[in-house]
């Protein structure tokens, strides 16, 4: 269990930090992930003890109707093999998805990425092997351009700052040594469009996001930021559009088993005053 | 048949995907003569305005040839953009000049790109905009915004007011991605499909 820091991060006001008046009524995303193991959604406690959640077409069809602005497939697999399962089902649930469709896990090369847009993504999602050659940022924004790339960071800080928190690779099981702030910056200079920040520590927990460390990386950065990591219950998303600063927040398991449907949380998200797209 | 012009901006599956989802007939090409021979004619695009140096060297002629003859058009993103003089992106890059004025970056007052759902507001007697609701949410991906003109039929709201959607006579473009923007969108297509 990780330990739940005493002290929480204080709450502001919606919007703070924000201008409200220039950025008009663009409203802050809320994203369905959906982990893909063979072809099957699962959903892992701290990228582990994976259960069966269903079929990825399927749930990704449920999420766009019930309001949720964008869906994510993670192949969480990918690295040991099953590209061609994964090409199959990008392509299976993008044949009638018609909100943005974002696909990561295991793409190393352009041609991965070039292979999972033809079969109808939008944008692609890069972790480890744009860690291990971040040239292929500029390779996949340079011909599919900057909108269409992802960069995805899972970072672990402990109870240590926000400043110092860590990148780690191949599903979060190997430490690299490198800053994350200073990573997602690297990732910003070489074209990528936005940035999807877990955080290892709150990743299944269900304690909240890291709305100091997505806070970091969002000041880091002026790309979109998109917290991952620790989403329990509807107060843990306005922290992290507030105190967290987060453009978008994704999660999976919440809306997967049924703990709190989208278009709940979407309502609850505007009566705190946060810009929601709604109705949809 | 609805030729989706291919000049290497980026991923345009998903408009190809929108279409057939709506039982229209379409093609993905960069052949003048199948430009020639469509009923109507999509630019899609995302990505760097200079992409339309690809567009201007080989199909500028064929379609705005299409243009001339009544043909419907749409610009989508960067396609939208083309319709202007240019875009401060790629100034050595000309546009279409089928409408006035040059895209510019969003004030330094924002950040950019402008990533995600915004509402746009909509004026009355625009045909592509017929039956969407006015101050419905759609999808933006982009970091360059086409000027408001009085040929603008619909405007969102970020760092100041920009045309979300223009129209004249048989020529439309729309900064937004119609074909990532739910149910809005797909009418918005289907109004297209329709013409």
């Amino acid at each position: 269990m990780p330990s739940e820091r005493s002290q929480r991060e204080p709450r502001e006001s919606a919007l703070s930090g924000d201008t409200p008046s220039a950025n008009g009524r663009l409203t802050k995303r809320i994203i369905a992930c959906l982990d893909v193991d063979a072809g099957r959604v699962v959903k892992g406690i701290k990228f582990q003890q994976l259960r069966d959640a269903g079929d990825p077409a399927d749930l990704a069809q449920l999420h766009a109707n019930a309001g949720a602005d964008e869906i994510v497939l993670l192949d969480i697999t990918a690295t040991s093999g099953g590209r061609k399962t994964l090409v199959e089902t990008v392509r299976r649930a993008a044949a009638h998805l018609f909100i943005p469709f974002t696909v990561g896990g295991g793409i190393r090369t352009l041609e991965d990425a070039a292979q999972v847009f033809d079969a109808g993504a939008d944008k692609v999602s890069v972790n480890s092997a744009a860690v291990a050659d971040p040239s292929l940022i500029e390779q996949i924004a340079g011909r599919f351009g900057s909108q269409a790339v992802i960069v995805a960071i899972d970072a672990k800080r402990g109870t240590n700052a926000p400043e110092s928190a860590e990148v780690y690779i191949a599903g979060g099981r190997k430490a690299t040594g490198r800053n994350a702030l200073e990573w997602a910056r690297e990732a910003e200079s070489r074209g990528a469009g936005e940035i999807l920040l877990t955080s290892m520590d709150r990743d299944g927990t269900g304690a909240g996001f890291d709305c100091g460390l997505t806070a970091a990386v969002a000041q880091a950065v002026a790309i979109p930021v998109i917290a991952s990591g620790g989403a329990g219950n509807a107060a843990h998303f306005i922290d992290v559009f507030t105190a967290g600063k987060a453009d978008a927040a994704l999660a999976a398991s919440i809306f997967h088993f049924g703990t709190h449907a989208v278009a709940e949380l979407k309502q609850t998200l505007l009566a705190a005053g946060i810009p929601m797209r709604w109705p949809c | 048949m609805i030729a989706i012009v291919d000049y290497g901006a980026g991923n345009i599956s998903s408009v190809k995907k929108a279409l057939t989802h709506l039982g229209a007939k379409s093609e993905v090409t960069s052949d003048p003569a199948v430009i020639a021979a469509a009923d109507k004619i999509i630019v899609p695009g995302v990505g760097h305005f200079s992409r339309c140096e690809t567009l201007n060297h080989h199909l500028r002629k064929p379609v705005l040839d299409a243009i001339a003859q009544g043909k419907p058009f749409l610009g989508i993103c960067v396609g939208m953009q083309w319709l202007f003089s240019g875009s401060t992106e790629a100034p050595e890059t000309p546009g279409a000049s089928l409408f006035a004025g040059e895209c510019a970056r969003f004030p330094a007052t924002v950040k950019s790109p402008h990533v995600g759902w915004n509402q746009i507001d909509i004026r009355d007697g625009s045909r592509l905009l017929r039956g969407v609701d006015d101050k419905v949410f759609v999808y933006y991906t982009h970091s360059y915004r086409a000027p408001m003109t009085d040929a603008t039929v619909a405007s969102s709201e970020y760092g100041g007011e920009f045309s979300a959607a223009v129209e004249r006579d048989n020529v439309f473009g729309v900064q937004f991605h119609p074909e990532k923007s739910g149910a809005a969108g797909l009418k918005i297509l289907e109004n297209f499909c329709a013409l």
